[in-house]
């Protein structure tokens, strides 16, 4: 199945599902990501410091694990969609060597407002990682 | 008499409602390379980001960040690797090691709301202003004790403009154990599930299971078959018993699908089924191999004796073929 440049408003129907996307945790991605969204707390890198605050490892950032959600959903919904609102709570830690499989279902469809409230939900060996509604504005015409 | 010193809930409720400083203001205008390697570290591979032909054919015109990194403009980098006493001090901070000192040393974030005006373009100079909204009474989580902390952030551009917001709650919590850093595993240990009671009247049969028998436990003086195991007969009240090996073939009695709470070590969704077994007793299961939206009531199916862990067995029923 070939996914469409960009979701369009009219082709999304409530219960519509995201195509399912498994993410391999490594040390790298928690690490770079990280830094990269400029979050240097030492449990995100720094293994002893993690383990000072009785984890295992490091474990991942929740800057990173937005930008997660946010880019399964664009992956899904396309360049001109439009991230409105994501709103995510944490549950088990992302840590090195397990993988996070993310899956999503449409849940609400606002066609005068031009947005879809998105369910997405990202789970790891222990349990649900994260649980996220996210709001996307979709193009009404390609 | 004099005034007496307030308590840590006194001091805590005195930080609510208040900003934690004067604005953060980002270092770096919203640019190119940091929108780069953000989206190279988070493999995000979205056009508009990145590739400055295909953003100006977007909605967007031209290059913008991503949504998400809201935050990541103004946060200071390595700064926060620093001890706290080192850092640049706001009312957060203060908050934070007060909390610390009293033993709630570890911190966590747990949720985060964001709200996006519009997306930032390069060139944006980016500030934030934060307050802390409130805090919780001490809560018992499964990380340790502590107290939730929500704070909300308003982000403004060069011009004044709100361009997004979030909510952000953090646990500060006492860390409820620490293993020492040999003792750590280089991956995450897989959790095991729950493991039964085992006692003179059930390990008998657990026994068997691991050994890959399913034992129907049988009154001696009546004949009646009976599961779970019990000390005495239900219908002739004997407590003489032996037992009889189950063909594992069955069908299911009844089923339910579970789908929360999920407790870690389990799949869901998970199929109990109660199991009729074809000695004419039944025991309560899962039914693994089918999706859990084909099981049927009457549906045959057969005994699997599968390891669920490394020193555990279960026995678990497959469709019959």
């Amino acid at each position: 199945m070939a996914i469409p440049k960009t979701q369009l408003l009219k082709n999304v129907t409530v219960g519509d599902k995201l195509p399912e996307q498994a993410i391999p945790l490594t040390s790298t991605l928690i690490v770079a990501a990280a830094l990269a969204s400029h979050d240097f707390t030492p449990v995100h890198h720094d293994k002893s410091a993690a383990q000072a605050q009785g984890m295992q490892d490091v474990f991942m950032n929740i800057l990173t694990t937005n930008g997660l959600v946010g880019r399964y959903v664009t992956d899904w919904a396309g360049p001109n969609a439009v991230l409105k609102k994501v709103a995510i709570k944490l549950g088990a830690p992302n840590f090195p060597g397990d993988t996070m499989k993310m899956s999503g279902a449409v849940k609400a469809k606002d066609d005068a407002a031009g947005v879809v409230d998105l369910e997405v939900v990202g789970r790891n060996s222990w349990g649900n990682h994260v649980t996220a509604t996210v709001q996307v504005a979709l193009p009404k015409e390609a | 008499m004099s005034a007496s010193e307030p308590t840590l809930k006194e001091r805590l409720q005195a930080f609510v409602g208040k900003d934690i400083g004067p604005a953060e203001v980002a270092r770096d205008a919203v640019n190119d390379a940091m929108i780069r390697q953000w989206c190279d570290a988070l493999g995000d591979a979205n056009p508009v980001y990145t590739d400055a032909a295909a953003a100006r054919q977007s909605v967007h015109g031209g290059i913008v960040a991503p949504p998400t990194m809201l935050q990541a403009w103004i946060l200071p980098g390595i700064e926060m690797a620093k001890s706290m006493d080192e850092q640049r001090q706001d009312q957060q901070k203060v908050l934070h090691q007060l909390l610390s000192a009293a033993g709630y040393t570890a911190v966590v974030a747990t949720d985060c709301q964001q709200e996006y005006v519009r997306y930032l373009k390069p060139g944006d100079q980016v500030s934030a202003t934060t307050v802390v909204e409130s805090i919780s009474d001490e809560k018992a989580t499964a990380l340790g004790i502590g107290y939730f902390i929500d704070t909300r952030t308003t982000f403004r551009d060069q011009t004044g403009e709100m361009v997004g917001s979030m909510r952000f709650r953090v646990l500060k919590f006492k860390p409820a154990q620490q293993p020492a850093p040999a003792q750590a595993a280089a991956a995450p240990a897989k959790p095991t599930r729950m493991r039964p009671p085992l006692g003179f009247d059930n390990k008998w049969w657990w026994d068997a299971v691991q050994t890959g028998q399913l034992p129907i436990q049988r009154c001696k003086a009546c004949g009646v078959l009976r599961h779970p195991p019990r000390p005495m007969c239900g219908k002739c009240q004997s407590t003489e018993w032996d037992f009889v090996v189950s063909s594992g073939q069955g069908t299911v009695y009844s089923y339910v699908v579970l789908h929360h709470p999920q407790f870690p070590g389990y799949d869901y969704p998970m199929v109990a089924a109660v199991i009729e077994l074809a000695e004419g007793t039944r025991i309560v299961s899962n039914v693994i191999g089918i999706e859990p939206a084909d099981v049927r009531i009457g549906m045959p199916v057969r005994l699997s004796i599968e390891a669920v862990d490394d020193s555990w067995k279960l026995p678990l029923f497959r469709p019959a073929k």
